[in-house]
């Protein structure tokens, strides 16, 4: 009997205090802000201060999230070949180039979707995509992805 | 190297201890250093030693796991620097 591999999904998600982002820009600037984002997501993340505060924070949790779906082993990659697009109807999706769009291609990944919210301060992403093959049995789960930031 | 290293991580990785405490092996994500103020200690430290993490560092899992381990890379990319 022939055994059908259905694929599965991976996600994942990050949690960013907007507070955090606001000191980043303060202390490092134009340093941080072109190293971790795209022209694009720098042009696309709103006008009032606040409100870009929270975007940039949210499209960064957005970069963390996918480098947990990724299963990047290491602190991250180029942030920026990570890139949240944000459409007019607001939904936003993702562009993986270079070292991300690499590691999604001998993943088998495809179908990225993301999800982001900010309130209160914080800013959360999830991302889910699907991987071609069977899911891990028990024994083949490695390393807890949590464990990349020391969050729960 | 290390003392730098350590006042980098108090100024900027917003750790819940007193980065002064952390033995040179302690996993610093399990002293809370989360991946945003992993960005800004990134920063620091490239200011600090005058140099770029290169992306190929980035993706291995030990490079930020502790003091020694930074200060491993940084003396890495110190040399390759003074070689080119």
């Amino acid at each position: 009997m022939r055994v059908m591999e259905l694929p599965t999904c991976r996600t994942g998600v990050d949690l960013v205090e907007v507070s955090s982002v606001a000191t980043s820009i303060e202390r490092f600037g134009d340093r941080y802000l072109h190293r971790v984002f795209t022209e694009q997501e720098l042009a696309s993340s709103g006008s009032g201060a606040d409100k870009r505060l929270a975007s940039l924070a949210g499209r960064f949790a957005a970069k963390e999230a996918t480098m947990k779906v990724l299963q990047v082993p290491g602190p991250g990659l180029d942030w920026r070949s990570i890139e949240v697009v944000r459409h007019s109807s607001g939904a936003c999706t993702l562009r993986l180039t270079g070292a991300a769009g690499e590691l999604a291609r001998q993943a088998g990944l495809s179908g990225f979707s993301v999800s982001i919210t900010h309130e209160a301060g914080l800013a959360v992403a999830v991302v889910m995509a699907v991987a071609a093959g069977p899911a891990p049995q028990p024994d083949d789960v490695a390393d807890c992805h949590c464990t990349r930031t020391g969050e729960t | 190297m290390e003392a730098a290293i350590r006042e980098v991580l108090a100024a900027h990785g917003r750790l819940p201890v007193d980065a002064h405490t952390l033995g040179e092996e302690d996993d610093l994500a399990e002293a809370g250093l989360t991946s945003h103020a992993l960005v800004n200690v990134m920063l620091a430290l490239e200011e600090e030693f005058d140099l770029e993490f290169p992306e190929s560092v980035l993706r291995e899992k030990s490079t930020f796991q502790s003091i020694g381990s930074i200060a491993d890379v940084i003396r890495d990319l110190t040399a390759s620097q003074a070689a080119s």
